[in-house]
């Protein structure tokens, strides 16, 4: 057993019996259900803001695009203009087809050893789940916007109408909810299955897989088995939103408070983790820059005075020698 | 140098197994064959360098200077401070594996440490325990670890380990670079004194003489005319190149290598002729007589400097633009550092091909030209006679170099010249070539004796991608745009598939070009047969 998802498996038990004993045993329902929610929030934004400025605050000081197609060159050469943009349009555009599709993942390959020779083949799968996860975190996100929106906003009754449109058990299953759980352990299965990304796996990476396993598991047990009282988590969830904080009477079950506080949880760890990919994906110079720097200057703000070795100094290192060889001398 | 397995063996010797022990726990092996030898200490006291006594990394100490910790954790936050990439390099990084089999020195050599995520992992766990705060509260549960001279040894292996070549960055989803990862931990390195001769040599040749190979002034004109009387024996034609001619149109650089080392050597006659044909109003210079830049591999203010003769002479000789030869990561840094780091070019103008007309916009503010672009745009307009069958016991394919692939993108114009100059032309697999190209596996500074072993595995993959043609279609010439490209393949080839040999694209161009006034040709540049029935 690797130590690595050991920690994390363990770190993540640990949470979740905190908040169910917590809230359920001890009833500290005000604790997990109004305090840390703000916390988390708290954390969330101050540490990804901070993370932000500070990555802002580093110049770019030169321009370096990995280029993955043709240049901009004589008007009769097809240039790439996705791949390889020269303007701040086709920059746009890869940045695009980066962030919402993938598309450097989906170049991803495997080397083979057959027999004396190596061999690259095409692979799908690392591209396919992480599309399948991070789309459907998204919809599961967007989705409980119902939960802190009054009246619901359109956007997310059509996403539900799509996410439920296989129209099966009751309440109807949401598509996401059980995609993401399935992403979500495919990836993780990735991580322990295949050696090699096994052996580069850190703890880092094992916790938050693990941590929205559980934030899945305990979502969907709630809707499809222990039916959690939806109106009773709405007038939480409104209440953290409206700033009219309370605990709904009755309370609510201690299943709750520990999907609640896993979510707390995740949303305080990103500032301080690969999570930040989110935000760190646009400011990465070799995709978010366009290959011009021969057609435009890029300025260096601490481009640095350097020592140069002269003409001069060069000649006189060397006048006689040149002049033997009649090559041309500033001083005879 | 040690001697290295015969290619079955290697080939054999590749295990993709992984150790028991995480990596973080395993040696770094500094038996003799797996490292650069460290610099003399002359070529750093040149260039005003932290000079080292003579050490060698097969010594149990090192003997670091005293605040050896403090040196490197005050140059990492500086360039911290100076480098976004570096910064978000850093933190985002997700270790989603899809640059670990992207790596030819991986490939190569089965060793997890040259996995790009690895590699960059090296420098991550220090920065964590030193700049962040999970890594200060969690320490090795956050993946933070002390610096020690350990981890200084680890840096010294496995960052002049990689190539630089950008392959892996192609995959990454977020585009994180280890050329950059690279370059910065090299920097530190440096300021322990801890850089490669097969590096800081060239780079104090060059700033000295003005190239890489130490070749003073007169001896470059010599040579360049020695090739003047190779060409009027294969010709017939006579050519007079011009030095340091004040009022040329063109400044005409390229690497050194051209100048002093076959087969590059017939890439700069191939140049001269097709120079001395169309009448180019060129010179070239003795003082700005390398194109590369062996600084890109030791710093970026090492760059700088040397890099500032191309501009510097561009305006004392008065000419109008530059024109620049095969090469790789000299392009690289003509593409993304050149007019950032010495400009504005404003003394220039934005360069017009004097036979065609033709505007090089993409070139429109740091005013220089690659040699491909320009002669692509002769052949377009029509304004060289070609004799492709001249080449034609060449089946030729073609090996993009990493930096004009994936630092600036120049992918057709080399291929287009190709197909005019020769009737037999094949490219390799697609995910061999363009931007999924493969390394020499000798660039960034690593062309060095002593690393044989390594070099041949690095290289493995392009060798391999070249058998595949060569079994397929009998190609049994390699073609490249680049110095360092022409003094790592010729071995590599010779290793893994020896029927295959080595050419720029303007050697080829050479042979198939129909100068005014020559004779019969029934030699090649090589002053081989031109056909192989003669032979």
């Amino acid at each position: 057993m690797n130590v690595n998802y050991l920690y994390s498996l363990l770190a993540v038990v640990v949470l979740g019996l905190v908040a169910y004993v917590g809230a359920g045993s001890v009833g500290l329902q005000g604790v997990f259900g109004i305090f840390i929610p703000y916390l988390a929030l708290v954390i969330f934004i101050a540490g990804f803001v901070n993370r932000v400025m500070d990555w802002a605050k580093s110049p770019v000081p030169f321009r370096i695009p990995t280029t993955c197609g043709q240049q901009q060159s004589m008007d009769w050469i097809k240039q790439n203009k996705i791949d390889n943009p020269s303007t701040t349009w086709g920059v746009l555009v890869r940045m695009f087809f980066e962030i919402v599709l993938f598309r450097s993942l989906f170049r991803n390959s495997r080397v083979e050893i057959v027999g004396s020779r190596l061999s690259y083949k095409w692979v799908v799968w690392l591209w396919l789940f992480a599309i399948l996860f991070h789309y459907s975190f998204l919809a599961v996100v967007v989705r409980h916007l119902r939960f802190f929106l009054e009246p619901v906003p359109f956007f997310v009754k059509a996403l539900e109408q799509m996410d439920g449109i296989l129209q099966v058990g009751l309440p109807g299953v949401f598509i996401s909810g059980v995609t993401l759980l399935a992403g979500a352990l495919l990836l993780l299965m990735r991580r322990i299955l295949i050696p090699k990304i096994n052996y580069i796996s850190k703890a880092a990476d094992y916790f938050p897989l693990l941590l929205i396993i559980g934030i899945a598991l305990t979502g969907l047990t709630m809707r499809y088995f222990t039916k959690v009282d939806v109106t009773k988590v709405k007038e939480l969830t409104m209440g953290l939103a409206t700033f009219h904080m309370g605990i709904p009477e009755g309370g609510l079950s201690a299943l709750f408070y520990v999907h609640l506080f896993f979510v707390c949880i995740l949303v305080a760890y990103i500032p301080f983790s690969k999570l930040m990919h989110m935000g760190g994906v646009f400011l990465s110079p070799t995709r978010n820059l366009a290959n011009n720097s021969r057609m435009k200057r890029h300025i260096n703000p601490w481009n640095p005075k350097v020592k140069f070795h002269t003409y001069d100094e060069y000649e006189d290192d060397f006048r006689e020698k040149m002049i033997e060889a009649g090559l041309p001398v500033e001083k005879e | 140098m040690v001697d290295i397995l015969k290619p079955e063996e290697m080939f054999n010797s590749i295990d993709y197994a992984l150790p028991k022990k995480p990596w973080e726990d395993v040696p770094t092996d500094f038996s003799e064959g797996t490292f650069c030898y460290p610099t003399k200490k002359k070529n750093q006291e040149y260039l005003s360098l932290v000079a080292k006594d003579e050490w060698s990394p097969a010594d149990e100490d090192w003997k670091l200077p005293p605040n050896w910790q403090e040196i490197i954790h005050e140059g990492f936050k500086e360039r911290l401070e100076k480098y976004r990439s570096l910064k978000v390099f850093m933190d985002i990084c997700v270790r989603c594996g899809a640059c670990a089999d992207k790596c030819h020195f991986f490939i190569g050599t089965g060793d997890p440490k040259n996995m790009p995520v690895v590699r960059a992992e090296l420098l991550r766990s220090i920065y964590r325990n030193d700049f962040t705060i999970a890594g200060k509260i969690l320490g090795s549960i956050a993946g933070a670890r002390k610096l020690t001279p350990a981890v200084i040894k680890e840096w010294f292996a496995y960052f002049y380990q990689c190539s630089e070549c950008r392959r892996c960055s192609v995959y990454c989803p977020y585009g994180i670079d280890t050329a950059e990862i690279t370059m910065m931990g090299r920097e530190l390195l440096s300021l322990l004194g801890l850089n490669i001769n097969w590096i800081l040599e060239p780079v104090a040749n060059c700033f000295r003489t003005g190239n890489h190979l130490g070749i003073q002034p007169h001896a470059f004109k010599e040579m360049i005319e020695f090739f003047c009387d190779d060409i009027e024996e294969i010709t017939g034609v006579k050519i007079n190149p011009s030095f340091n001619r004040k009022g040329a149109e063109i400044l005409f650089v390229t690497p050194s290598g051209d100048v002093f080392a076959d087969p590059g050597t017939y890439t700069m006659m191939g140049y001269l002729m097709l120079f001395e044909h169309i009448g180019l109003d060129y010179t070239l210079s003795t003082y700005a007589s390398e194109g590369g830049n062996f600084g890109l591999f030791t710093s970026s203010d090492v760059m700088k400097r040397l890099n500032g003769k191309m501009y510097q002479e561009a305006k004392r000789l008065g000419v109008k633009w530059i024109l620049g030869g095969e090469c790789g990561h000299m392009w690289r840094v003509i593409n993304q550092y050149m007019e950032t780091m010495n400009g504005p070019a404003d003394f220039l103008e934005v360069p017009k091909s004097p036979l065609t007309g033709t505007v090089f916009k993409n070139a429109a503010s740091t005013k220089m030209v690659h040699i491909a672009e320009f002669t692509a745009d002769l052949i377009k307009h029509n304004k060289l006679k070609l004799d492709p069958s001249r080449n034609d016991k060449f089946k030729v394919t073609f090996h993009d170099s990493c930096n004009p692939s994936r630092a600036m993108g120049l992918l057709d114009e080399p291929r287009y010249v190709l197909k005019n100059v020769c009737n037999h032309f094949y490219d390799m697999p697609e995910n061999t070539i363009r931007e999924q190209t493969f390394c020499c596996g000798s660039g960034a500074g690593l062309n060095t004796e002593e690393i044989m072993d390594l070099r041949m595995r690095g290289g493995l993959p392009r060798a391999n991608a070249v058998k595949h043609v060569h079994d397929k279609y009998g190609v049994n010439m390699l073609a490249c745009i680049c110095a360092i490209d022409r003094a790592a393949l010729p071995p590599l080839m010779n290793y893994w598939v020896p029927e295959v040999g080595v050419t720029g694209i303007h050697e080829l161009v050479g042979n198939a070009l129909v100068m005014d006034g020559e004779i019969e040709r029934t030699i090649d540049l090589r002053q081989e047969p031109l056909k192989e029935e003669e032979e």
